[in-house]
């Protein structure tokens, strides 16, 4: 009998078990699924903090929340339609974010007394009533995984971690996706050190994909049709590797060799070990013994005439700004990632937040004017990162790029740029030695001259002494100190004539302008499209560059009776946007480590139309 | 001294003169500090070694000493405090033909740069590091520094500071440094063959210079660098020589139950100790270093170890070139479009 297909126009899975139970793995596969089925897909992964928590422990639960629709979709889901708990203390962590009447999967083999203790159940919640607002599918996920690999060779411990595919094969039935992509993968992933594993896991996907088939547990399967996409060739991809390719990209297009210095720091390493695969581009990454040194190399780098880039995260920002100042006075290119995560100090690693703005601002001695770019999702990182050497080269100034957990490693689909297509970005080396002068500048940008050491001529002596305009020779003059910090302010706004001027999505002028930056963007285009729809006179603007602001922004802002700025912190931006447009602008502010939800930011805005 | 140079540093651009190598900018140090010495002597030096300006670059950190690199005529970056190891590292990793050399100062190598140095010297790379070592930060007007010996009374210690201080040449040692020497500001002609033996070296060379600071340490070295008790109180290292000093070379030095001591029969030359720089074993430099430690040794001038080790530059191009041999010169289009894609029409 052929069961029951139900049309629907979007869906969210939560997958959530211990750390070692492969939630992220099989997240990513149906992610992959999805997009490739032609589904606009956001996620959202959310690690524990520990690598190893005690199994079965609360702190140990690792979840990937992926929300997939045949609908342009900005954000990864408020809450799910489906929640697959691979033991106790993932129900405990994650039942709150099923909606009512969600299907709830759970590893009932799991529920036994020492885990239910582990997450603080006094009973068992799949035999008292707490659970009838859903739909329970009690599995043996355990149990049924191992009589479907009860024929292979595989070690008998080594079985239990195919069950995650398992529970993958249940999903790709119930939404009705092929199980081709992840066969693929699993082949690919498995194929030079494990191949003994290839075949476990097919098979625990098979098994569990004939299980919703067979059993009579599950009457009906869904089905999104795909989304509307522009033309072209997609792939999906994560924020850190949008940014690394943007990286090698930019690396490409210069013709300058990449070199990335770095540190390992949760949430930015992915970039350093995305970049370490790309030697065959002439790509350099150094993994220094702290990331001052991390800094140093990109800044010795760019001296020599290569693209020197560093990367990190909030802490690791704060150890490098001394450097960062050295490059903002000695006017070398230096492009420096911050990923940011939720602070203050160690704060929570784990966890996405966007309060280092005012620190990337004025987080450094003196008056240190430093361009500042924020990409505002995933695919977004690849061009704001691109962007960024662009303007580091051009300017010879450091340019900070912005990203921040909830983006970084949240996925979606990425039309696939033309390398044709990409910006110039020229690195104009001077050779000329007639005339030559380290601190002459361009008319138009400012930018002082890159003169790398090997050029016969050209030699001379740059360093962190103020300098004297022109000559660039130590200068303790009183004007002319004066002078330099003037032209070095000027440099960065001089920027603001050339990057595009503010684009207002909606209502172009009228009752609320909904201001943002960074990876709040999914969150307020879905809030003001609804409200649009409303009829509401409600505009989005989101920055891309912070600073410095495109030149038309306090005008836009004016047309609107009210400006709210929502942020995952106290209220950096709105701070600077007062400070800079003197208006009265709103914050709607959240600092718990986790993105704006749609149905907060939802009911804020609407007290203000 | 093994000869290099595997490097592509390019030699050979003869008449070039000390002249060649003087900024327009005026020396800005106290009169009569010793580091007027170290920049004679590398601007003397400079012409022997061959290559021309455009491809020499001094990186320094913070300190008197880090202002050398702008009173010379070659590219320079004084960076800042305690980091130009890094620096340097970045550029030489990026250019690997130019010739760099670190200046530093005994705080900025060794306090606030301590980390950075010692992982400079593992990483070997073809760099050379100058440490003007006063045991005295200089340019903050007399403080003491990770150098300074332990008691010492200054404006930061009036009751005399608390801590041992490092032994720069044990500590290179630890580190896995390939070259490790020590030279006098006052000895011009042996610092000028160091710095020479340095650049010759392929690796990371480090030379600590004792340095004389006349305003705030006046004399801390001059046991060691004065005519009248020179000879008595420093030995001077000769690969494959026995270790004899002395104004008549009366001394010499021989090890007894694995101490060093002090020995007046010095024909038996069996019995004195025998210099081995190259021996890739660090026992002997080690040994040798800690003489320093003893009052009643003298201190060890000269080239300490010189082994060949693979630079990390050297190492990370091979990686480089054996990534494009495997898998191809790298195709910005092919890496965009990796990985499962799909269209939408
Ligand atoms: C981050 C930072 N901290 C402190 C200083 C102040 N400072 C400059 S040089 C110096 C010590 C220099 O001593 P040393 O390296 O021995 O050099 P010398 O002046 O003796 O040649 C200090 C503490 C600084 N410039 N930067
Ligand atoms: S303070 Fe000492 S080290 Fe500094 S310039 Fe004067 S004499 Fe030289
Ligand atoms: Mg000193």
């Amino acid at each position: 009998m052929r069961k029951q297909v139900e049309q629907i126009q979007a869906a969210t899975v939560l997958f959530a078990g211990d750390s070692g139970d492969g939630s992220q793995t099989i997240g990513t596969q149906m992610t992959e699924t999805s997009a490739i089925v032609g589904n606009d897909v956001a996620t959202l992964p959310d690690y524990p903090a520990e690598i190893k928590a005690p199994a079965g422990s609360l702190a140990g639960v690792s979840g990937f929340q992926l929300h997939f629709s045949s609908e342009t979709i900005h954000t990864p889901g408020d809450s799910c339609d489906v929640l697959v708990a691979m033991n106790p203390a993932a129900l405990k962590v994650n039942i709150h974010k099923l909606k009512d009447n969600g299907i709830l999967i759970v590893n009932s083999d799991n529920f036994a007394r020492k885990n239910l203790r582990l997450a603080g159940y006094a009973d068992n919640p799949l035999e008292d009533d707490t659970l009838t607002k859903y739909q329970v599918f009690p599995v043996e996920l355990t149990t049924l995984t191992r009589r479907a690999l009860e024929d292979t060779d595989l070690e008998l411990s080594k079985r239990d971690l195919c069950k995650n595919f398992f529970a993958l094969g249940m999903i790709l039935w119930l939404y009705n996706r092929p199980m081709d992509y992840t066969i693929r993968w699993v082949k690919t992933k498995f194929s030079t050190k494990n191949p003994h594993l290839i075949e476990p896991n097919i098979l625990a996907l098979r098994a569990g994909n004939t299980y919703c088939e067979a059993t009579e547990q599950f009457a009906i399967s869904y089905e999104v049709k795909p989304a509307e996409f522009t033309p072209g060739k997609y792939r999906n991809i994560a924020g850190n590797t949008s940014t690394v390719l943007g990286l090698v990209a930019a690396s490409h297009q210069s013709g300058l060799q990449l070199v990335y210095g770095s540190y390992p720091i949760t949430p930015a390493s992915d970039i350093l070990h995305g970049l370490a695969n790309y030697r065959n581009f002439g790509i350099v990454t150094m993994q220094m013994e702290d990331e001052i040194a991390a800094v140093g190399v990109a800044i010795g780098a760019a001296f020599s005439g290569s693209l020197g880039v560093t990367g990190s995260s909030g802490p690791g920002l704060a150890l490098k700004s001394e450097a960062i100042n050295l490059a903002m006075i000695a006017e070398l290119p230096l492009v420096v990632c911050n990923i940011q995560r939720a602070g203050p100090s160690t704060g929570m690693p784990t966890k996405t937040e966007q309060a280092d703005l005012l620190q990337m601002f004025y987080g450094r001695n003196g008056e240190s004017p430093v361009p500042i770019l924020a990409a505002c999702r995933p695919t977004d990182c690849f061009d704001t990162v691109y962007e960024a050497c662009r303007i580091a080269v051009k300017y010879r100034t450091p340019v900070i790029f912005l990203s921040e957990l909830y983006i970084a490693l949240g996925a979606e689909p990425w039309l696939i740029p033309n390398v044709e297509d990409l910006p110039k970005i020229e690195p104009n080396f001077q050779t000329d030695v007639d005339g030559f002068e380290p601190y002459l500048r361009d008319p138009d940008t400012l930018a002082r001259p890159w003169a790398k050491p090997g050029t016969p001529g050209l030699e001379h002596r740059i360093g962190g002494l103020e300098k004297s305009d022109i000559t660039g020779n130590v200068s303790y003059d009183a004007e002319n100190h004066e002078k330099m910090v003037n032209i070095r302010a000027e440099k960065v706004k001089r920027i603001a004539t050339e990057i595009p001027t503010t684009e207002i999505y909606g209502a172009q002028e009228g009752d609320l302008l909904v201001l943002g930056w960074g990876g709040t963007f999914g969150v307020i285009r879905t809030v003001v499209e609804t409200k649009l729809e409303e009829g509401c006179a409600i505009g989005h603007v989101h920055l891309r560059y912070l600073n410095p602001f495109p030149s038309d922004l306090g005008e836009v802002l004016k047309r609107f009776k009210q400006v709210l700025i929502p942020e995952l912190n106290t209220g950096h931006l709105r701070q600077l946007v007062r400070s800079e447009y003197l208006i009265d602008a709103i914050g709607v502010n959240k600092v718990q480590g986790q993105p704006f939800h749609v149905y907060e930011l939802e009911s804020k805005i609407s007290k203000y139309l | 001294m093994k000869k290099k140079k595997s490097s592509g540093i390019p030699l050979g651009v003869p008449t070039l003169t000390q002249k060649d190598f003087m900024s327009d900018q005026d020396v800005r140090w106290c009169p009569g500090c010793g580091d007027y010495s170290i920049l004679a002597q590398t601007r003397r030096i400079m012409p022997e070694l061959g290559i021309p300006q455009e491809n020499i670059v001094f990186i320094s950190g913070i300190g008197c000493s880090s202002r050398f690199p702008y009173y010379m005529n070659t590219y320079g970056f004084h960076t800042i405090h305690g980091r130009a190891p890094t620096i340097a590292s970045g550029l030489k990793m990026a250019n690997p033909d130019l010739s760099v050399w670190v200046i530093t100062g005994d705080g900025d190598a060794l306090s606030i740069g301590g980390n950075h140095f010692i992982h400079l010297l593992r990483r070997n790379f073809d760099i050379n590091v100058l440490l003007f070592n006063n045991q005295i930060y200089g340019l903050t007007k007399g403080q003491y520094s990770p150098t300074s010996e332990q008691g010492k009374s200054t404006k930061s210690s009036p009751f005399g500071s608390l801590e041992s201080p490092f032994n720069p040449i044990s500590l290179a040692l630890a580190a896995g440094a390939t070259f490790v020497a020590r030279s006098l500001d006052r000895d011009p002609e042996h610092l000028r063959s160091i710095i020479k033996f340095a650049f010759e070296h392929k690796g990371t060379s480090f030379i600590e210079i004792y340095q004389n600071c006349n305003i705030f340490n006046d004399g801390a070295f001059f046991q060691y660098t004065e005519k009248e008790t020179k000879a008595d109180n420093t030995v001077f290292l000769e690969h494959g020589e026995p270790l004899v000093f002395g104004k008549e070379d009366e001394k010499g030095i021989k090890l007894n139950n694995f101490q060093p001591e002090v020995t007046t029969e010095t024909n038996d030359t069996d019995e004195l100790i025998v210099h081995d720089q190259y021996a890739e074993n660090t026992t002997l430099a080690n040994f040798l270093a800690r003489m320093s430690d003893m009052p009643e040794m003298p201190h060890p001038i000269g080239i300490f170890r010189s082994v060949q080790q693979n630079c990390y530059e050297d190492m990370m191009t091979d990686q480089i070139a054996f990534a494009k041999q495997q898998r191809g010169e790298g195709n910005l289009e092919e890496l965009l479009n990796a990985g499962d894609t799909w269209v939408v029409e």
